[in-house]
């Protein structure tokens, strides 16, 4: 066989190889999505929506004190880290750019975005449950806040980045002052961007469970009261899929299915805006 | 009056963006001083002792870092391969009306919340390994394992992008000269975006090594050092998970602080040798 | 219908009704083009943008086939054989027919490597053999002076038309009978341009040159045959001292003279 005919050979291994890997790659997420689909659906009623937690073998026990919880805390969270991601990132972008604290900050940041989620957690439980003396929605909309404003402040450091210099060069010579330029103009220009980053930071967010375990720990009724221990979907989930109770694991199939519908859902919405944004 | 607008604007920016630095540091020191009683009752043998008793009140951390490394290489070691197998096919192989679905699934698969995947290992995959090896199913092999099935989508997706980030006309240049598509990519992708490949290699690494979720199902958190991985294990994440709740001693605590404290170090060692050696940061636009 | 001179060479490659449609497009971007590639000659292909002539080039080589949907109809013949059927076997081909590009494409490795890379394809393992046919190619692009003593080097040291020379004795290195030169040294400085014109001038004797430039000074300096397209068609090919001073075609002439493009 001459060279080249090897050659022929080996490349037409390796694409088998990569077809199968892919095909491998794919298998796991068609296993993973389906049983999640099938397992969801199944667990799914209308009870799950109305009515709260139970103790196991309680007949008609729902999800309605996790998801509230859920969006408790969650909303929280994006309620204080989103303008304060912003703000930061609008800094990096606006004033800093490249001087070497705006570099400093960006490198940190983006560290901060691959940290274990876990030892946020512990920090908040030192600072907050500690001295509070007990569990709270607060601590753990703190812990997500945390874990989410790395994520806003870069995106949006890199989307207004994105606005062309001309623009803003054009509202100076109009006579406008800095801040207005960012607010009227290159917030304007970057916002479907900025949109994107927020919805993307939201649904990492709200998928995380580690930096709950203990910060606002979990409930098993309804409560609003963000000074408690309160529900969540996913500590939930973890909780009720590891007990030995079956009626526990079918809600936790269903925690499943509605969070991971509710974190995909926001995830494609996302990409749509940022692909509206490049047609543009 | 605009003066003072923009001024405080300026000022209000520059100090939450501060303020993360802040926090950063803030989250080192917190954690530093409530691992000070540990600290000063173990010493470095904190790393070295195996041995984990809580009612004994010895807190040896080695079996939790031992089950730390091994799941975490175990699952870079099924990983990699095949992620690199993925990357190949989305950026080379997938004909282009696949190309994007495909693209789109794999970090679809991402962003799904690690504790799903630790669901689907404990109903799903425990069983499997259960009837293969006998015991229990719950072991260091089901967490590698699971483990490897969660990073396998970002490292395919950044390896992808490393790869793309080859200039056409360079790959063309290969293709000129009579090569087929292995000898383009093994002679000129994977060199041209060597770094990039290793650094999200290092990164993914990093990420693996703090993952909780995906693994606290499917590890069982039993303290001990073993050659043997259909046994059950513990990791730092999974040792956190279980028994944060459960400690009762301001010693107990402090050892889970101090566990806390060595995961944040030694990812945030991990990441930052991905970042700065390998990942120049290249900004979108600039 | 083209004007197409009378070329007295052997033909290296010859163009026979030839169509080429994109992958998505509702209409082919070259219609029915004949032409004669003369042997051992320069060929300047020019036109204004977007009239094809890249799009031939590439054709030349099948580089197209890199990127699915592209379509060929019509023949191209090379040494008696339409390479345009599905059948051709591409690397044989591209070995025969080789490319530089509008910009250097220096092959993240050593200057040495650069230069053996085809040759190393082809399963030439043989050290002394690599030895002397990467210092003979290197010879032949007129850049052996500069790097015999960091031929280890990684390639990417070399300044911009250093590389491009570069390239050019990789192209060589495998003994191809045409090299097909896509804008070379629309990236250079004028000084390596001229470097890079008088080798392509010296090469000619060894093999058969079709070079694309968008410079006609460029073409009238180099070439000993031009071919001017627009729109996708091939308008006029002529010897190259004639076409430019008393073109047949009045586009030609509108062209050259700078009323358009």
């Amino acid at each position: 066989m001459t060279h080249t005919q090897k050659r022929i050979v080996v490349n037409k291994i390796i694409m088998v190889l990569s077809s199968l890997s892919a095909l491998v790659g794919l298998g796991f997420l068609f296993w993973i999505l389906g049983v999640l689909v099938l397992n969801g659906i199944d667990a799914l009623n209308w009870a799950i929506f109305t009515n709260e937690g139970a103790p196991p073998g309680y007949e008609d026990s729902g999800l309605k004190h996790a998801m509230i919880g859920q969006l408790y805390i969650v909303g929280v969270a994006t309620l204080f880290g989103v303008p304060l991601g912003i703000l930061a990132g609008t800094y990096l972008s606006e004033y800093g750019q490249k001087a070497k604290l705006a570099e400093i900050i960006r490198d940190i940041s983006d560290i901060m975005m691959s940290a274990p989620s876990i030892v946020i957690g512990a920090f908040v439980y030192a600072i907050i449950v500690a001295p509070m003396g007990h569990f709270s929605g607060w601590a753990g909309s703190v812990a997500l806040t945390i874990i989410m404003l790395p994520i806003i402040l870069r995106t949006t450091d890199d989307m207004l980045n994105l606005v062309p210099s001309t623009l803003r060069e054009a509202a100076f010579a109009l006579g406008a002052p800095k801040y207005k330029v960012i607010i009227q103009i290159v917030y304007r220009g970057a916002k479907a961007g900025i949109l994107t980053g927020v919805l993307l930071g939201v649904a990492r967010v709200a998928g995380e469970t580690a930096p709950l375990l203990f910060t606002s720990f979990n409930d098993n009724f309804l409560n609003t009261d963000m000074m408690e221990p309160m529900a969540s979907l996913t500590v939930t989930m973890y909780n009720y899929a590891t007990s030995p109770y079956e009626d526990w694991q079918k809600l936790g199939w269903a925690a499943a299915f509605i969070l991971s519908m509710f974190i995909l859902g926001l995830n494609i919405i996302g990409r749509i805006f940022l692909l509206k944004k490049r047609g543009k | 009056m605009s003066a003072i607008v923009d001024k405080f604007f300026f000022y209000l920016t520059r100090t939450i963006a501060l303020g993360i630095l802040l926090i950063v540091a803030w989250i080192f020191v917190e954690l530093f001083n409530n691992s000070l009683d540990s600290i000063q009752a173990f010493g470095f043998d904190f790393i070295t002792e195996d041995k984990w008793a809580p009612n004994l009140e010895k807190f040896g951390a080695l079996p939790a870092i031992y089950g730390s490394v091994i799941s975490t290489f175990l699952a870079m070691l099924l990983a990699i391969p095949l992620a690199i197998g993925v990357a190949i096919f989305l950026s080379e192989l997938a004909p282009a009306k696949l190309k994007t679905p495909f693209g789109v699934s794999i970090e679809l698969l991402a962003a799904i919340p690690s504790v799903i995947y630790g669901m689907w290992g404990l109903f799903y995959f425990v069983p499997i390994i259960r009837d293969a090896f006998g015991g229990v199913g719950i072991s260091m092999l089901t967490a590698g394992i699971v483990l490897s099935i969660m990073i396998l989508p970002f490292i395919a997706a950044v390896t992808r992008d490393a790869m793309n980030t080859t200039p056409d006309i360079l790959k063309e240049s290969a293709y000129a000269l009579g090569g087929t598509k292995w000898d383009v990519i093994k002679d000129i992708v994977i060199p041209y975006a060597k770094a990039g490949i290793i650094g999200s290699f290092i990164l993914a690494l990093g990420r693996a090594i703090g993952e909780t979720m995906a693994v606290t199902f499917v590890m069982g958190n039993v303290h001990r050092i073993s050659a043997d991985l259909t046994q059950p294990a513990t990791s730092i994440p999974v040792t956190l998970a279980n028994e944060f709740n459960e400690a009762d001693s301001g010693l107990y605590y402090s050892s889970l602080f101090e566990l806390s404290l060595l995961l944040l170090v030694i990812s945030f060692t991990i990441i930052s040798i991905a970042k700065f050696y390998f990942l120049r940061r290249k900004r979108i636009g600039a | 219908m083209a004007t197409i001179v009378d070329i007295f060479e052997e033909k290296a490659l010859e163009v026979k009704d030839f169509e080429f449609t994109y992958a998505g497009a509702d209409a082919p971007s070259i219609k029915k083009l004949d032409m004669p590639i003369a042997k051992n000659s320069i060929t300047a292909l020019i036109g204004p943008s977007g009239c094809g002539k890249t799009t031939l080039l590439r054709s030349f080589n099948r580089i197209h086939d890199l990127y699915p949907g592209n379509k060929y109809a019509g023949e191209i013949l090379f040494k008696g054989e339409n390479i345009l059927l599905p059948k051709q076997d591409l690397i044989n081909l591209r070995i025969q027919i080789g490319m530089i590009f509008q910009k250097p494409t220096a092959f993240p490795m050593s200057i040495f490597d650069n230069v053996a890379y085809g040759m190393r394809l082809q399963g030439i393992k043989n050290r002394t053999e690599l030895q002397d046919r990467v210092e003979k190619a290197l010879k032949d692009a007129a850049i052996f002076e500069e790097v015999k003593d960091r031929l280890k080097h990684d390639a990417n040291g070399l300044s911009g038309g250093q590389q491009q020379r570069l390239c050019i004795a990789r192209a060589i290195a495998v003994e191809p009978e045409v090299l097909l030169f896509d804008e070379p040294t629309s990236a250079l400085d004028p000084i390596s341009t001229a470097g890079i014109e008088e080798l392509v001038v010296e090469l000619k004797n060894r093999v058969s040159i079709i070079i694309v430039t968008h410079n006609m000074q460029q073409a009238a300096r180099v070439s000993d045959y031009t071919g001017f397209m627009y729109l996708g068609e091939l308008v006029e090919l002529g010897r190259t001292e004639e076409m430019f001073v008393t073109p047949r075609e009045k586009l030609t002439e509108e062209y050259i003279t700078g009323k358009f493009g």
